[in-house]
């Protein structure tokens, strides 16, 4: 049967492509100078850039994380540009009508909707390329609706209040390595300001693009619900197959105050690599949110892309009553390795938070799960769910199981269930006695087994996450 | 429309079938009753191409075409259909999704057009009622939690909905109280056309009460060693197989 299975996981990538524009990247290297380079850029205040070289300086002294079940090459960080824009952007923010046709025809070449009379137009979109957000679709839709959603190097002159009060709020710049990183490079990303009372009249959706070799992609999204608001936000990511690894390590940092809403999907697809293992994305990202009294924060994520994954959306549960959630699929084929999960950090009384997470691994790759549930001495009444089940496809890979359960009050209940199972041969031979060629049994089987994450996506996203688990199977079984 | 000639078959390193006999015009249906590690269901195993099966000896004509050269799905799609025995679980796919998935897939290999989703769920409804499942069946995950009756009462639905050529029934009866069972004959009946072949395999001729088959043959240690017409049955309900060991011998 592995035999079988192997023949047919031969998955093809198809966002592999380069779009060929004329790009301006900084040389390699890091020191301050670089810093104050980016900055300069951005012609940001003084702040901003003191904020970063505070970053700059605490990362100097800390090390990258070796705790997670990964193996890989360390980056080397003085090889890598830290700063790369389409020539065409370096005159500042466009309307979306004068961005560069060949940009967005990347963006159209990937299925996003870039031109608002659009059919799926119920979507806004940030488009960010490399190291600079190219477009954003519907801003004055959501503005009329008093939504912010903007680039965030325009939010640092436009908002500077908001952006001061929040950036690192959540995710400090010394939070660990790679969020310091990114606290002192980051380039773009995604801001988005929901005010009171407000619920978002459209998704809102960041679709990033590694373009250029030899960069890393440093974005930085922050997401503020003010009290009674409500936004679901999605995110996209691809990049081209090159056959060295890339970095990408990104900070997001959602907010949720009393009695808001936040949900945030994520469609992972950057290049995991070749079949050998050549290439890829190293996707090392902090992601957090807070949630205050009532608030909800959820979190789901379907991760199919990235050489080598380290990520943990969590929530910090501060407010009673509160809510955090974590959906995750994350599969790992070919040598692909992963070491995600969540951390749920109970701090007010009857907090509660709900985990759910489904790794599949096939071929050589790794896939971990790895969460932490936290129960302070004031989550009186609080309550965890989790639920972690893995499944294997063929006997080379491997799937991992790190809980962590810290638990300070009495009254407070954790419940941990876990499964580990495999696509069976029955299984197999059932679909194909009923005529089901091995591929589609697999797709089949797969998509059965991540059910309870897929209908949390909103519904554009899951039939795209059902496509994309497909195509990453491609020749999984036989 | 199925002829069998001196199949030799073993499973891992354990010979089972050891020159096996047996020819199905369209129209017949035949029962296979056997002891246990007679064989019966590698018969069905081996027809239907499930991998570990090996073929040691032998041919297995089908339609004309040889059948031991096709994959397992290319011979579901020829119209060869296995009731299993012990039906696996699918968890989080919808019988109704796979029933889809198995129609469209025979549908387009016998070159017919995909049948709209509408149509389908109006034929599927049709069925369940044939064999006494809510229709509330084909929204739960395949054999997830069904009862053993439910599971077969499952197969037998598949069955009617793919109207295969060949029918393979592997101890379809086994497990089945008698309500159960007098249903799943009711639709095995139903199936019984002048175009379509069927194997009953059992180990008991209990469910020969109620298909009534045209030929009953004796499988021991591998081999057919007798057929005879449904008195045969009969008489090995009175005697055991162990007479026919002794006859054998």
């Amino acid at each position: 049967m592995s035999e079988n299975i192997d023949q047919y996981l031969k998955s093809e990538y198809s966002a592999g492509w380069i779009t060929d524009i004329e790009s301006l990247t900084i040389p390699p290297g890091l020191n301050e100078d670089v810093i104050r380079l980016i900055s300069a850029k951005k012609q940001e205040p003084e702040w901003m850039l003191e904020w970063r070289l505070k970053a700059y300086r605490a990362w100097l002294d800390m090390k990258e994380p070796e705790w997670a079940h990964v193996v890989y090459p360390k980056p080397d960080f003085q090889a890598l540009s830290y700063y790369s824009s389409p020539k065409s952007m370096e005159d500042g923010p466009q309307s979306l009508d004068e961005v560069d046709p060949e940009l967005l025809r990347t963006y159209e070449k990937l299925g996003i909707p870039v031109h608002e009379q659009e059919v799926l137009a119920g979507v806004a979109v940030d488009m960010v390329f490399d190291s600079v957000s190219v477009g954003t679709t519907f801003r004055q839709k959501l503005k009329d609706a008093g939504v912010i959603f903007c680039p965030i190097s325009e939010a640092v002159h436009e908002y500077p209040e908001l952006v001061q009060k929040y950036l690192g709020s959540v995710v400090p710049q010394k939070d660990n390595f790679y969020a310091a990183l990114n606290s002192a490079v980051f380039s773009d990303g995604s801001f988005v300001y929901i005010p009171k009372g407000v619920r978002c009249p459209m998704e809102l959706s960041t679709y990033f693009r590694i373009n250029e070799a030899k960069t890393g992609q440093f974005e930085r999204t922050l997401i503020i619900a003010d009290e009674r608001s409500q936004v679901s936000y999605l995110e996209g990511c691809t990049a081209p197959m090159r056959d060295e690894n890339q970095l990408h390590a990104a900070v997001v940092e959602l907010v949720a105050l009393d009695d808001a809403d936040i949900k945030y999907s994520t469609v992972q697809n950057w290049y995991p690599g070749d079949a050998q293992g050549k290439g890829g994305i190293y996707n090392f990202v902090t992601k957090r949110g807070i949630a205050h009294t009532r608030a909800k924060i959820s979190w789901t994520q379907v991760e199919t892309g990235s050489a080598v994954t380290w990520k943990y959306p969590s929530c910090i549960l501060k407010g009673d009553d509160s809510i955090g959630e974590f959906y995750s699929v994350a599969l790992t084929s070919n040598y692909q390795q992963a070491d995600t999960g969540t951390k749920m950090i109970h701090l007010g009384k009857n907090t509660r938070s709900t985990i759910i997470a489904k790794g599949i691994s096939a071929k050589h790759s790794s896939n971990s799960y790895r969460g932490l549930v936290k129960m302070n001495p004031g989550a009186e009444g609080a309550r965890n769910y989790t639920q972690c089940d893995s499944l294997l496809i063929g006997d080379q890979c491997g799937a991992h199981t790190f809980p962590y359960i810290e638990s300070k009050n009495p009254t407070a209940v954790v419940e941990h269930e876990a499964t580990t199972s495999k696509v069976s041969d029955d299984q197999m031979f059932l679909c194909q006695q009923r005529g089901i060629d091995a591929e589609k049994a697999v797709s089949m089987i797969v998509n059965g087994f991540c059910k309870d994450v897929f209908r949390e996506l909103p519904m554009e996203f899951a039939v795209e996450a059902g496509k994309l688990l497909e195509v990453s199977l491609e020749g999984a079984v036989g | 429309m199925l002829n069998i000639n001196d199949l030799h078959a073993r499973v891992e390193d354990t010979a089972i079938l050891h020159g096996l006999n047996l020819e199905v015009k369209p129209g017949e249906v035949h029962a296979i009753m056997g002891p246990n590690g007679a064989g019966k269901s590698t018969l069905g195993n081996v027809l239907s191409g499930r991998p570990g099966y090996e073929v040691t000896g032998g041919t297995v004509t089908y339609k004309g075409q040889n059948l031991l050269e096709l994959e397992a799905e290319e011979r579901a799609r020829a119209g060869i259909f296995l009731a299993f025995q012990y039906p696996v679980e699918i968890p989080g796919v919808s019988n109704m999704e796979f029933l889809k998935a198995s129609v469209d897939a025979i549908r387009s290999a016998r070159g017919e057009e995909a049948m709209s989703s509408m149509d389908f769920i109006k034929l599927a409804r049709e069925k369940c009622k044939a064999v006494d499942l809510p229709a509330d069946f084909l929204k739960r995950g395949v054999n997830e939690g069904f009862s053993g009756g439910e599971k077969k009462r499952n197969e037998l639905l598949q069955m009617m909905l793919l109207e295969p050529s060949l029918c393979i029934l592997d101890e379809t009866d086994s497990g089945l109280d008698i309500d159960a069972l007098q249903v799943v004959a009711r639709g095995v009946n139903e199936l019984r056309s002048p175009d379509r072949g069927i194997i009953v395999v059992t180990h008991y001729q209990r469910l020969l009460d109620y298909i009534v088959p045209d030929y009953v043959h004796v499988l021991a240690k591998g081999r057919i060693v007798k057929s005879g017409g449904r008195e045969l049955a009969l008489e090995l309900e009175k005697h055991g197989y162990s007479w026919i060991d002794e006859e054998v011998a």
